[in-house]
């Protein structure tokens, strides 16, 4: 028997970094209306709900909330956006305006980052480097086929649909509007978009950037609300598509309802993600996909590798290394430069957190978080790790949404293909190994929309995204994501 | 890739103020003022050796560098002039810097830094043998030199990182030296292009923390070569700080091989005191 490892390394004693919040000024109007036909307007509901920063509590500002008969108004704009415009406009005539889009984006690209933190509590690092460079990254992307579907589908005649019913969620509120809108307004159809209730702010002003950028009155349109205004879209009868990222649940009654109606439907739902360390990977690299596969985004993110499989063998010495690294993560202020995880998004949400942190312990796991002092305002929840997992407990099978990792361990190869398939859900895997033949054999065996191996969580607009089973299906993003915005004849 | 990723963001990190003022001295005192130029004379050993005690006397509360790091034969100038202010004497010594010499050759050229007095030996690891696959050979020579060195000298041993190819080899060759009893491991001799830099750096810390974790022995290290900016040696800081955290945070276990870079922290920090950048001619170019 080995003798016991005492050998600890030390963080946190001596020199540190200061705080470096991020100063510049960004315009946040006290209340937004509805973007209908290329204009502000107030809701016929009257209604307004506040939108909060998560990491103050804060009211940022009130937001209008947008009932049927909004919505009805916002579909007409877009129908005659279609009929009298957008359809009749030559391809390269729309890709110019989604390319001005794109460059706008950059051009606003700070402004964009610092409203995105406040309103949804992602780290500022997270939202300049990834968010909004993304986003315009999939305008740009977009805009190039325009004029080139031809090339995308030979052979095959291309036709856009009408309008698209868009709904998208909260995790990442600007780069999901971007992934829906660019493919949209690029295949020649007009849009009606609701962001999520607690994240509408960076939609809004895309709204601003979009009408500064003269495109045609009602081609894009968002309305902004909750469930109920998300339904209106859904069940209005002159939509042609709708695209829904968000959860299975919803995702489910969204499919039921748009059953027999015509209407296209891609569905972009949630996950549970294997992530998978063979003893032969390069360790180090691993415990870094890790941190990044699971806290990335507070762990709000549908893909994220909220299930590690440790080979028995090398267990001991990731979950070693692993706690260390979350000794260095920064947990704090999204605006702070430094900050490595912030903060989640919503009271709802982190309720959820701290229901299944409750179902793990009373499922008698091992709960690992390094030290972290809760601010008194603000919704916190420092990165978690479960140890000892079974295949059969609640924390291994359902989506937490938070940072929340389950670590479960595997002998065989075999053994963890079929435990990683063994879930409902199949949007996304990873795979650690320095062995290229088993990295094929996993792409192949596992049950997952996208697998990457020995990275995680990388995104490009060229790249295919979307799920098996009940994560959802069509795919968004690359040649793949137009499919979703054609019919062909 | 994951490695370059992870170097990557030890630089977003950001570092002002008190924070700044604290990291730029610890810099500071961490670094091995160098010259290992064909043309080095005694006079020129003695300027540095005054420079090194003192910098900048203009600001008050200033660390001392390290160590100074210079040629075997001019050790015992060094160590004259460097005199009883605590500054560590390094000799770069085996065939430096391409060792290509007999074992031999390398213990004498060894002996003789350590017979005028060299607190510190900075050898160089034989990469043609590394390279052909003859790691025992490696191994054991560094052995040998260590044990020439015994207890009067500290052992830094260069890998010359930008002549093994790629990371896998860093990352052997900091292991093989680990266990051949290095109580640095360095990355560069400064004549090879690539030098030190965050990646390579990494691999190397990352080897030492998993020895530490395993066996408990601490092993410094120092990257040298390329690091010329204050802002890059708190980023060394920082990845210093994330991966092996408090207890490496001296010039006990960290040392920059640099030239230049103590002049550009000096600069900082004069900047950080009075609010303006000082001409670069307010600073002493030995």
């Amino acid at each position: 028997m080995a003798k016991k490892n005492n050998n600890r390394l030390e963080l946190g004693g001596g020199w540190n970094y200061a705080p470096a919040p991020e100063s510049s000024p960004v315009k946040i109007k006290d209340r937004y209306e509805l973007f209908i036909g290329g204009k502000f307007v107030k809701p016929k509901s009257g209604k307004y709900f506040k939108s909060i920063n998560p990491a103050t509590e804060q009211a940022i500002s009130e937001l209008a909330q947008a009932n049927d008969k909004d919505v009805d108004l916002a579909v007409r704009a877009a129908r005659k956006a279609y009929t009298e415009v957008w359809s009749k406009m030559p391809a390269s005539e729309r890709s110019k305006y989604i390319y001005r889009i794109a460059r706008m984006l950059q051009e606003r690209a700070r402004e964009f980052a610092i409203i995105e933190s406040m309103d949804g509590g992602k780290p500022i690092r997270e939202s300049r480097d990834i968010d909004v460079p993304l986003a315009a990254a999939h305008f740009f992307y977009y805009a190039g086929w325009a004029d080139k579907l031809e090339y995308a589908f030979p052979n095959q005649k291309t036709e856009s649909l009408g309008v698209a019913g868009q709904i998208i969620p909260w995790n990442f509120p600007l780069l999901m509007a971007a992934w829906k809108i660019a493919p949209a307004l690029a295949c020649g159809n007009t849009v009606v978009l609701k962001p999520a209730e607690t994240t509408s702010l960076t939609a809004l002003k895309l709204a601003e950037l979009i009408q500064d950028s003269g495109l045609p009155e009602g081609v894009v349109n968002i309305v902004t609300g909750a469930g109920e205004t998300g339904a209106a879209i859904v069940n209005h009868t002159d939509v042609n598509k709708i695209a829904f990222t968000g959860s299975t649940e919803v995702g489910k009654l969204i499919q039921k309802a748009t059953a027999g109606s015509g209407k296209k439907l891609t569905l972009e739902l949630g996950g549970k993600a294997a992530n998978i360390i063979f003893a032969d990977a390069p360790i180090d690299q691993a415990v870094e996909g890790i941190v990044n596969g699971i806290y990335f985004n507070q762990g709000h993110v549908c893909c994220a590798g909220s299930r590690l499989f440790v080979e028995e063998s090398v267990s001991k010495e990731v979950i070693e290394k692993l706690k260390w690294r979350l000794k260095s993560l920064v947990v704090g202020d999204p605006l702070d430069k430094n900050t490595d995880v912030g903060a989640i998004n919503s009271a709802a949400q982190l309720e959820t957190i701290e229901s299944y942190l409750k179902i793990g312990e009373k499922e008698g796991l091992e709960m690992y978080q390094a030290d972290f002092k809760s601010p008194k305002n603000g919704f916190w929840c420092p990165p978690t790790l479960f140890t000892d997992v079974a295949q059969s407990s609640r924390i291994a099978q359902e989506e937490i949404f938070g940072p929340v990792l389950a670590v479960q361990t595997f002998r065989t190869t075999s053994e963890v293909i079929q435990k990683a398939n063994n879930t409902p859900y199949g949007l996304s895997a990873g795979v650690w190994t320095d062995k290229s033949s088993k990295i094929f054999n996993l792409t192949s065996r596992l049950k997952a929309g996208v697998v990457w191996a020995n990275t995680y969580n990388k995104f490009d607009p060229t790249s295919p995204f979307g799920g098996y089973k009940e994560s959802g299906y069509g795919r968004e993003g690359g040649l793949h994501g137009l499919d979703a915005y054609l019919k062909f004849k | 890739m994951g490695v370059i990723e992870r170097a990557s963001r030890f630089q977003k990190r950001s570092i002002k103020k008190e924070s700044k003022i604290e990291g730029l001295k610890l810099a500071l005192s961490m670094i091995d003022l160098t010259t290992l130029e064909g043309s080095d004379t005694d006079q020129k050993v003695k300027q540095l050796c005054y420079k090194a005690q003192h910098l900048h006397d203009d600001l008050e509360g200033l660390p001392t560098v390290a160590a100074i790091c210079v040629y075997p034969n001019l050790v015992g100038t060094a160590k004259e002039a460097i005199g009883k202010s605590g500054i560590k004497v390094a000799a770069v010594a085996t065939a430096f810097p391409s060792g290509q010499s007999s074992l031999q050759v390398k213990k004498l050229d060894t002996q003789m830094a350590i017979d005028q007095g060299a607190d510190e030996v900075d050898m160089v690891i034989s990469r043609g043998q590394f390279l052909s696959g003859n790691y025992d050979f490696v191994h054991d020579e560094i052995a040998s030199i260590k044990a020439v060195c015994g207890k009067k000298a500290r052992l830094k041993v260069i890998l010359e990182t930008g002549e093994l190819g790629d990371f896998d080899k860093v990352r052997l060759a900091s292991e093989i030296a680990i266990h051949a009893g290095a109580d640095f491991i360095k990355t560069s001799t400064g004549k090879i292009s690539p030098a030190a830099n965050m990646p390579v750096t990494l691999v190397m810390l990352e080897t030492i923390r998993d020895h530490y974790l395993k066996t408990g022995k601490m092993v410094a290290m120092k990257p040298a070569g390329g690091i010329r900016t204050a802002k890059q040696a708190l980023h060394y800081l920082v990845m210093l700080r994330e991966t092996l955290g408090d207890q490496w945070m001296s010039n006990q276990w960290f040392r920059f091989g640099a030239s230049s870079l103590a002049n550009d922290i000096l600069m900082q920090l004069v900047k950080q005191a009075q609010g303006t950048y000082q001409s670069s001619d307010y600073f002493s170019i030995d």
